[in-house]
């Protein structure tokens, strides 16, 4: 393939929405209408196609985040306390609440559009927990990417979206970013997109760590293989401030096929014990204390349940079981009448299949090979690999502003979910300190941005200026990868195999041994120390000289060199935050061994920053307002 | 193979415009073979089994074998999905088959009207009003 033939595509807009899950959805829905009112352009770009694109591509059997305050269910303190609690403390409380309380209105939105939420007798949606509400949610990301079309439709030709653009790299202009560059997935085609303002949605990162499973099963990661890491590139090579990066996610799931505990834990109040059936969570309640306050205060915090789990394996007490057998039984035996609990046995039993079929069908599929019938057999749950996603339990991304009239002092700098680069946004797993979004608070922070940018679009309406020379260079930069493959493919009998380059998957491969071994992965029980990340970021810095010599046969490699290079910046933000913070905060996360307790003078944040004039990280300790 | 495509029911979406599969797949994975014009998943080890090509197909071509690095052989789920519902046949190993039905949209397909009918109270670029609130609240 010759990099030579691309065509040079420039599309100007606006607001520049990168990204096409839950978040970019909400953001062009609500820009859209900011823009109509204020005669402003948006412009969409998704990897992929809309209407399956994202976490949500498969569907949801759950909305996570639904606080149902007009009913009076619960306050918007109320949850950025179950946050803050959750993430050890480390929360920025107005970012939270500023989800909080506009989550409710999407939900809202959801259903009049769509979306079936289950209901009881009396009309009410069904809490699966407090937080929880269950969702028949096969179409989830279809239905909301509908309105997010129809929304950008209302703009007549000034709305528009691309698919099967994949982003690359920020435009700078002296320190605002004023556009992105990518290429097309299914043409030679290079895009250039100016803008006033670019609100980067892009997803969290997967595959960073060695997954436990790496034949076919490499792609049956708990979150998906196609969030390759772009938020935190994108916002890191513009130069803004990352937060968190620390904080990954391990959750815990059925084993191997990763469906969801969740409705298993809170719907049928499911327990999970060991392989002689005791639950751990009573057995080893005194280890909570050495966590507290977190670890002493209800619910338990994720990170400390995982741990508390750890513990047993370590001790050799495995498989660890999710009782579903007894919970189920248990539910049936509390109806006294038997032909009604018969038919509750049925109900029961389509309620549990369809959480898996709705989000997670491989893990039907699994029960189905293996002749598991929830109702009569238990089945084995365990921590999957670490993954950034701050939309859930973990809190990785970028350092942005709080809204004004939340936000204290310092964490307010003049537009909702600005990075500290001008005109740069960032929201839903882009985006730092603000754990617990999910779908629809990701959605919800999505709209926060869109409108916030499009703000930013009216106080800065001077038009921006990308120099042909700039464009030229990144074109060359990006499509580097293809020139390389053509240069020296022809040296070799195994077009995978040539001493002049490395081919993307090997890369993969490469970073996420480094990343189990060194930086404490699922293979080392998540446990690392200042010794092993600082060899492994020694290695590291090989890994970058190397991604220069990155090789693309085709339009789809070249996407893949650009997600391994993309999780590679992930990886190493990670370490570098790692080893700054001295403590052990989150030990079923990750575990320091050379400091294997919390420290009071850790109760804040890590935050880092790459400067693109030097090349050097800058580490910042920030205090918790 | 996580998603594979039979042979003779793939016509490589021939009274479309373009592949169902490759437009959907959220992962890049479908590509038609213009030689045999049939679809196939060209990175297996990539495949999340999201379902979306099964789900799309429009001749239901494609199906999923479950991880071979995990799932033993014989087990079958399969949908069928139509405007406002979705049929699920859960084939086990031991054979037994178990059917489930789940409702998946109330509305019309293309029939979203964004404000679903709320009003917005303000015009303010700068309030933290959103679009539809507080209506929508």
């Amino acid at each position: 393939m010759n990099a030579d033939n691309f065509e040079t595509v420039v599309v100007e807009t606006d607001l520049l929405i990168l990204g096409g899950g839950m978040a970019a959805c909400g953001a062009a829905y609500e820009a859209s209408y900011w823009a109509k009112k204020n005669k402003q352009r948006v412009c969409v770009v998704d990897k992929a196609a809309m209407e399956r694109s994202g976490a949500v591509a498969m569907g949801l059997s759950a909305i996570n985040l639904y606080l149902g305050v007009s009913k009076g269910n619960n306050t918007v303190d109320e949850y950025v306390s179950y946050v803050k609690n959750d993430l050890m403390g480390i929360a920025r409380k107005d970012l939270v609440a500023n989800i909080a309380r506009h989550v409710d209105s999407s939900v809202h939105l959801f259903e009049k559009w769509g979306l079936p939420i289950w209901k009881d007798e009396e009309g009410n949606y069904v809490n699966e927990g407090r937080w929880q509400i269950m969702i028949h949610g096969e179409s989830y990301k279809s239905i909301v990417s509908e309105a997010a079309k129809s929304a950008l439709k209302e703009l007549g030709e000034d709305g528009t979206y691309y698919e099967r653009i994949f982003i690359t790299e920020p435009v700078m202009f002296d320190d605002r970013c004023v556009g992105a560059v990518g290429f097309s997935v299914r043409d030679n085609k290079f895009y250039v997109f100016k803008a006033k303002a670019v609100l980067d949605v892009m997803g969290g990162a997967v595959h960073v760590f060695r997954p436990r499973s790496v034949g076919e099963g490499l792609g049956r990661s708990w979150y998906p293989p196609f969030n390759s890491g772009a938020s935190t590139y994108f916002t890191l090579k513009a130069g803004a401030e990352m937060t968190c990066q620390e904080v990954r996610f391990v959750p815990v799931r059925f084993k191997d096929s990763y469906g969801p505990v969740g409705a298993w834990f809170l719907l049928f109040k499911s327990k999970a014990t060991n392989a002689k059936g005791e639950d751990y969570m009573e057995t080893r309640a005194a280890e909570l204390e050495n966590w507290a306050p977190y670890g002493t205060s209800k619910p338990t915090p994720a990170n400390l349940r995982n741990y508390l789990m750890l513990l047993e394996l370590e001790e050799g007490n495995g498989p660890i079981y999710m009782r579903t057998d007894e919970a189920i039984q248990k539910l049936v035996a509390e109806i006294p009448d038997e032909k009604e609990a018969r038919r509750k046995m049925k109900e029961l039993e389509s309620e549990a299949w369809e959480d898996f079929l709705d989000m997670t069908v491989s893990q039907a599929l699994n029960w189905a090979s293996h002749n598991i019938m929830p109702e009569k057999t238990p089945s084995e749950i365990s921590a999957c690999e670490p993954y950034f996603i701050s939309s859930h339990s973990g809190a990785s991304g970028a350092w942005v502003s709080g809204p004004r009239d939340l936000a204290p002092g310092e964490h307010h700098w003049g537009y909702d979910n600005m990075t500290s680069v001008g005109g740069l946004f960032a929201a839903g797993d882009a985006s730092g300190a603000s754990s617990h979004k999910f779908s629809s608070g990701s959605f919800t922070e999505g709209r926060i941005a869109g409108k916030a940018a499009i703000a930013f679009c009216m106080d800065h309406p001077e038009a921006v200026e990308i120099s042909e020379e700039q464009i030229a260079a990144l074109k060359e930069k990006v499509l580097q990868p293809l020139k390389i493959f053509e240069e020296h493919s022809g040296y070799t009998n195994d077009e995978d195999v040539n001493p002049n380059y490395i081919k993307p998957k090997m890369f993969m491969f490469r970073l996420q041994k480094i990343m189990d071994e060194y930086a404490g992965g699922a293979s080392v029980g998540f446990k690392t120390s200042e010794a092993l990340l600082t060899k492994g970021l020694e290695y590291m810095q090989f890994m970058k000289e190397d991604a220069e010599k990155l090789a693309a046969g085709d339009l789809n490699e070249l996407m893949r060199c650009w997600e391994n290079t993309h999780r590679m910046w992930q990886a190493e933000s990670h370490i570098r935050t790692i080893l700054f913070r001295e403590e052990t905060r989150w030990p079923g996360y990750y575990f320091r061994t050379d400091h294997p307790n919390m420290k009071e003078d850790w109760e804040a944040f890590a935050n880092c920053r790459w400067d693109p004039e030097t090349g050097e990280w800058e580490m910042i300790k920030r205090d918790i307002l | 193979m996580p998603s594979f495509v039979i042979n003779e029911k793939c016509d490589g979406c021939k009274a479309q415009d373009r592949t169902a599969c490759q437009y959907i797949c959220p992962n890049d994975l479908m590509v038609l073979d213009k030689e045999t014009n049939k679809a196939y998943n060209r990175a297996v080890d990539m495949c999340w089994e999201c379902y979306s090509c099964v789900k799309i197909c429009p001749t239901q071509a494609i199906e999923i074998r479950g991880y071979a690095d995990f799932m033993p052989l014989g087990g079958v789920v399969q949908p069928l999905r139509s405007s406002d519902s979705i049929m699920w046949a859960v084939r086990f190993r031991n054979k037994v088959v178990k059917r489930f039905k789940f409702p998946i949209r109330t509305t019309a397909e293309g029939s979203i009207d964004p404000d679903a009918g709320f009003t917005t109270g303000t015009d303010d670029l700068k309030s933290p009003v959103l679009r539809t609130e507080p209506d929508s609240l």
